[in-house]
């Protein structure tokens, strides 16, 4: 099994769960977060004081996969979520060592 | 009528609308006629009127001089000059301040609004509008109507016309508002970092020391009924001649000097300069801007105490040099940042009220435009220049917005007051009936800046002995600690926001 963790431009949100559908991803975790790489902040100014913010709002997506699956989920978002401009985000793929589904008590792929 | 008959025929709507345009014309030159006979009776019977006008009336003569719509409007006044405090100046500052002192900002108004109004009663009415028993009257008045003694449903109050009277409680009420604004707006200086309990001391000890007596000072004298006979009986500042129609000096400078003070000794707020320290919602800035500003027509337009033509003037000044104002922060930040911001167009209104505040009824509409026009420039220079050059914390810019759009006010007053360029003037009230008086610019030039002057030191200089005291004995500020976790949680135990 395969954790997939992938920051993106938050208004790539919608288009990337609709395309990550249909790939036939079951379900994910979104949050909204901040952080900064390459790209640069904005600055702020409020009555002549400057406010330089170099965090910028990304949202998160969480989704555990089965190995044969991650590289299409990979594939699909680094596709859908790119606007080949700096700032579209990462996407990292860690292995993942259980699952466990809380109503059943199923365990491993039976529990994605 | 009319308008039904041009909707049904489409067809001979335009004729019909050239025919109702000549009407109107028709109808036009006839009520000029109609309107030149009116005046012209009416300058008689005010003719007639001035020989029967009673000197120093009593009581029961004043029940008869009292009118329904003054009174109306005097009552509506006072509660839109509350609005004002709450939740217009509540709201403005709130949106200020960052989320974990959200409350303590509102609570502070509120507050103070409320310990005000309970002061003002028990001897801040009689301290600011009395004169007898006073040792020293022209500078504040006695106790004669402390805990309103005196002060009942048949006692009135003098207007500025000869033998017009209030119901003295709609006075009471009125002139009630301001005292509770002008200790709210200096909280805007040290915002953040007092503490709650001795700030509320220190409003009550501010009222009586530095605001009832400058009230008394500026506004207070005998009446047009009964100055002729009294003639020495008023405020230092008002026997001087000094113009200040809804509050420059008392409320706007005031309170701007009390604030600059305040941020003085209380010192900077903790990580002042390092951290970042963005307004929290600009959404209720805007709200509360937007209310202080139709709140600003019963404090400006009913500091005529009556309902008439000065009142009208009173209110449009107020309304154009407002727009004025907002518009110049915007263009200023057009050019100097490359984009207008909604704090900039909605402290810019504030400058603008505060600047047209003096002036409202003795300026013209297009003299109010140019004082609205003039104080952006000036206040921006203080709050986002001079601030920082001297590095004061001046949390949400009482000085640089109240006290300096306040003094130009006061000065640019001696100007716009000019009957010359379509101003008021001034009426002598030594005379009796009143009349108009004579007006020299340049003599109410200096007459302003004294009062101007005056305001500062007294205000400036009580304010600090206050300050002083009271932190020596309770301690204004709250601890490190307090101040970091926020004063919402340490002072007030709870938050503005649960999400």
């Amino acid at each position: 099994m395969k954790f997939i963790i992938a920051i993106i431009k938050p208004f790539k949100l919608d288009e990337v769960r609709e395309a990550l559908g249909a790939v036939g991803v079951a379900g994910m975790t979104v949050s909204e977060v901040k952080g900064f790489g390459r790209q640069k902040g904005q600055t702020e100014i409020y009555r002549g004081a400057e406010y330089s913010t170099n965090m910028l709002p990304k949202v998160k997506i969480e989704i555990a996969a089965a190995d044969d699956l991650a590289p299409q989920i990979v594939e699909t978002i680094q596709q859908v979520a790119s606007t080949e401009a700096i700032g579209d985000g990462k996407i990292f793929v860690l292995d993942l060592a259980e699952a466990v589904r809380i109503r059943t008590g199923e365990a491993g792929d039976t529990a994605l | 009528m009319i308008r039904k008959l041009a909707y049904g025929a489409g067809a001979i709507g335009a004729s019909l609308f050239a025919a109702t345009a000549a009407f109107a014309q028709e109808a036009t030159e006839a009520a000029t006629a109609a309107a030149t006979t009116a005046a012209a009776t009416a300058t008689e019977t005010a003719a007639a009127a001035a020989t029967t006008l009673i000197k120093a009336p009593t009581v029961e003569q004043m029940a008869t001089m009292v009118n329904k719509g003054d009174t109306s409007w005097m009552l509506t006044s006072s509660v839109l000059v509350l609005m004002m405090s709450i939740p217009g100046l509540a709201l403005f500052y709130g949106g200020l301040v960052r989320t974990k002192n959200m409350l303590s900002v509102l609570m502070q108004v509120f507050m103070i609004v409320s310990v005000a109004g309970l002061v003002w009663c028990c001897w801040g009415y009689s301290m600011a509008f009395t004169s007898a028993g006073s040792p020293f009257p022209q500078l504040f008045g006695g106790l004669s109507k402390a805990m309103l003694i005196g002060v009942s449903g048949t006692t009135y109050a003098a207007t500025f016309s000869n033998n017009v009277y209030l119901p003295e409680f709609a006075f009471v009420v009125f002139q009630m508002t301001f005292a509770m604004i002008t200790p709210a707006l200096i909280v805007g200086a040290f915002a953040e970092r007092v503490k709650f309990s001795a700030l509320m001391v220190f409003v009550v000890l501010w009222l009586t020391v530095v605001y009832f007596p400058i009230a008394h000072m500026v506004w207070y004298w005998a009446g047009p009924d009964f100055l002729p006979d009294t003639p020495t009986d008023y405020g230092l500042l008002w026997g001087m001649g000094a113009l200040d129609f809804a509050g420059g000096t008392v409320v706007h400078i005031n309170a701007g000097i009390a604030g600059l003070v305040g941020c003085l000794m209380i010192g900077k707020r903790l990580g002042f300069g390092k951290e970042a320290t963005p307004p929290h919602s600009l959404t209720m800035t805007m709200i509360g801007a937007s209310l202080l500003w139709v709140g600003w027509f019963g404090f400006n337009a009913g500091s005529n105490l009556e309902s008439n033509g000065v009142t009208a003037v009173a209110f449009i000044n107020t309304m154009v040099a407002t727009c004025a104002a907002a518009v110049s922060w915007s263009v200023i930040e057009q050019i100097h940042h490359g984009k207008p911001s909604m704090l900039g167009g909605a402290t810019g209104a504030v400058a603008g009220l505060v600047a047209i505040t003096p002036a409202s009824g003795f300026a013209a509409p297009m003299t109010s435009i140019v004082l609205g026009l003039l104080v952006s420039p000036i206040c921006y220079f203080f709050v986002s220049v001079v601030k920082n050059k001297l590095k004061y914390d001046d949390t949400l810019d009482v000085f640089g917005v109240h006290c300096i759009g306040g003094i130009f006010g006061a000065i640019g007053t001696a100007i716009v007051a000019d009957p010359a360029l379509g101003g008021q003037g001034f009426f002598d009230y030594t005379q009796f009936p009143a009349g108009v008086g004579t007006y020299d610019m340049g003599a109410q030039l200096v007459t302003q800046i004294k009062a101007v002057l005056l305001t500062l030191v007294w205000s400036g200089v009580g304010s600090a002995i206050l300050y002083f005291i009271v932190d020596k004995t309770i301690g204004l500020r709250p601890s490190e600690e307090a101040e970091r976790e926020g004063l919402d949680i340490t002072e007030h135990g709870e938050r503005a926001y649960n999400m």
